[in-house]
């Protein structure tokens, strides 16, 4: 018999990655997912696809929330997930885009494990929705 | 321990870092057999050094940790930081800022940087902290950073699960300083003037080291010894060891400019210092002895009142027990005690 009583957090990372030095949305988006109850760590900006793994992989994030608005997306972003598959880190954590990122290429992404591509104007319910019922059991 | 655990613990020990990161959480989220985790691992504990940083939003603690871990590295040092931010109260989210001045250390999985929601859990932050730290140090790091804002009672047990606490003040904070007489001046065995390039941060240095030199009566003149331990005993170390008084430590007060790397070599050289002055002294080992102490007091407390919730649930809940006494059937002191003596009976019966 114990005292601890179980408390879940979901626990996400906001990660902005390459040379684009625009995050507003990241800020806000960080916002809303902590008035939506979530732990958010914010990786700052211009960071590297490896600095993203590592705090991935050390912060044990549940969900990993990668914004993009540079149009580097298919560049950065598989290296994003090989490092996280380099971790085993790949198959427990819930990766979603967002920023400025064509419907075409969101095929591949999603092929690539990015699990949801979020664009300009979605209403932040639905990704925080998104979220709270796609988060991987572990 | 099941199976998960015991793979978690063998990988963890092997240095793996996404078990050691999974620990973290299961000790963050109190899930079931976190325990039988801790454990397990704490034969393989009491290696590192742990170091505590706390002081105001805005003092500098994160680039000064992420420059320590630097030079640490520079060293051939492991390094393991914690770095604990308020939750919110109301949404019970947070968003857990100190990662962003991570810089110096990018990359570089040697360096275990993890982030902690304050949670708001009553006196399980330490509990929660302490184990992460065990985590870490079972893992194999040199050295461990926690990094806290110094507001409140639940910051201050924080840092006080480190060896050696340094506290930042950043410069132009005269009635700060003020505040920090109550409860943190006590902590403090070093001060760091961070943002030392600033206007008024010779009046800080000053303030401290009149605040320092009244409340201590130290017999050193303040900043006239460098390295804060009392000269006259250490000098007599070897020679006609055992006549002085034990040596006392003198909060020391070191200045910085951490977003330049200023100053970091001499608050190396103090923290080693102190470290040493620690070691040859065994007040490292009282501390370790107090640190024990208060964890086996804080998992009974938290275990026996989780024994008594649920007997109070037994007993029809919390709301029937208040009806009770709002009807003036009864008082909260005779409710105490009749759920307290069965179990007190119980312990007599024992023995």
């Amino acid at each position: 018999m114990s005292a601890d009583q179980k408390q879940d957090t979901i626990r996400c990372l906001v990660a902005k990655v390459g040379l684009d030095g625009h995050d507003r949305g990241a800020h806000v988006i960080a916002r809303a997912f902590r008035d939506a109850g979530f732990e958010v760590i914010y990786s700052g900006l211009h960071k590297s696809p490896e600095e993203i793994v590592q705090a991935t992989v050390q912060e044990d994030v549940d969900v990993l929330g990668i914004s993009i608005l540079s149009g580097a997306h298919n560049a950065l972003i598989p290296k994003i997930i090989d490092g996280l598959k380099e971790y085993g880190a790949d198959e427990d954590t819930l990766v979603i885009a967002g920023g400025i990122i064509p419907d075409e290429d969101k095929d591949q992404l999603k092929a690539e494990g990015v699990a949801e591509v979020f664009g300009p104007g979605t209403e932040m319910e639905k990704t925080i929705e998104f979220v709270r019922e796609n988060v991987k059991d572990r | 321990m099941n199976a998960t655990a015991t793979s978690l613990v063998e990988d963890l020990l092997e240095g793996d870092h996404r078990a050691l990161a999974r620990v973290i959480t299961k000790i963050e989220n109190r899930e079931p057999g976190y325990r039988e985790i801790i454990s397990a691992l704490y034969d393989h504990t009491g290696n590192a050094d742990i170091i505590g940083l706390t002081g105001s939003p805005g003092a500098g603690k994160s680039t000064l940790v992420d420059k320590l871990a630097s030079h640490y590295r520079d060293q051939g040092l492991t390094v393991g930081i914690i770095a604990v931010d308020p939750t919110s109260p109301y949404s019970g989210g947070a968003v857990l800022g100190d990662r962003i001045r991570m810089t110096s250390n990018s990359g570089d999985m040697d360096v275990f940087f993890r982030s902690m929601g304050a949670r708001g859990n009553l006196g399980g932050l330490s509990t929660a902290t302490g184990d992460a730290v065990k985590a870490l140090d079972a893992f194999g790091k040199d050295k461990i950073l926690i990094e806290t804002v110094g507001a409140g009672q639940n910051e201050v047990d924080v840092v006080k699960t480190a060896d050696t606490v340094a506290v930042l003040v950043p410069p132009g904070s005269g009635d700060a300083i003020q505040t920090l007489k109550a409860g943190i001046l006590e902590i403090g065995d070093l001060f760091v003037v961070n943002k030392a390039d600033l206007e008024g941060a010779d009046r800080t240095v000053q303030e401290l080291r009149e605040m320092i030199q009244m409340s201590g009566d130290y017999s050193a003149p303040a900043g006239g010894g460098h390295h804060g331990i009392d000269q006259s005993a250490l000098d007599s170390d070897g020679e006609d060891a055992d006549e002085d008084e034990p040596a006392e430590w003198t909060p020391q007060i070191v200045e910085t400019v951490a977003t330049d790397s200023e100053g970091i070599d001499e608050l190396l050289e103090t923290l080693q210092a102190h470290r040493e002055f620690l070691r040859e002294t065994g007040e490292l080992e009282a501390k370790v002895r107090d640190r024990n102490a208060a964890e086996i007091r804080n998992l009974l407390r938290n275990d026996v009142s989780s024994l008594l919730e649920d007997e109070i649930e037994r007993q029809g809940g919390i709301d029937e027990l208040v009806d009770a006494v709002m009807a003036r059937e009864t008082d909260p002191y005779t409710i105490a005690d009749e759920i307290i003596t069965p179990i007190e009976d119980c312990l007599e019966d024992d023995r």
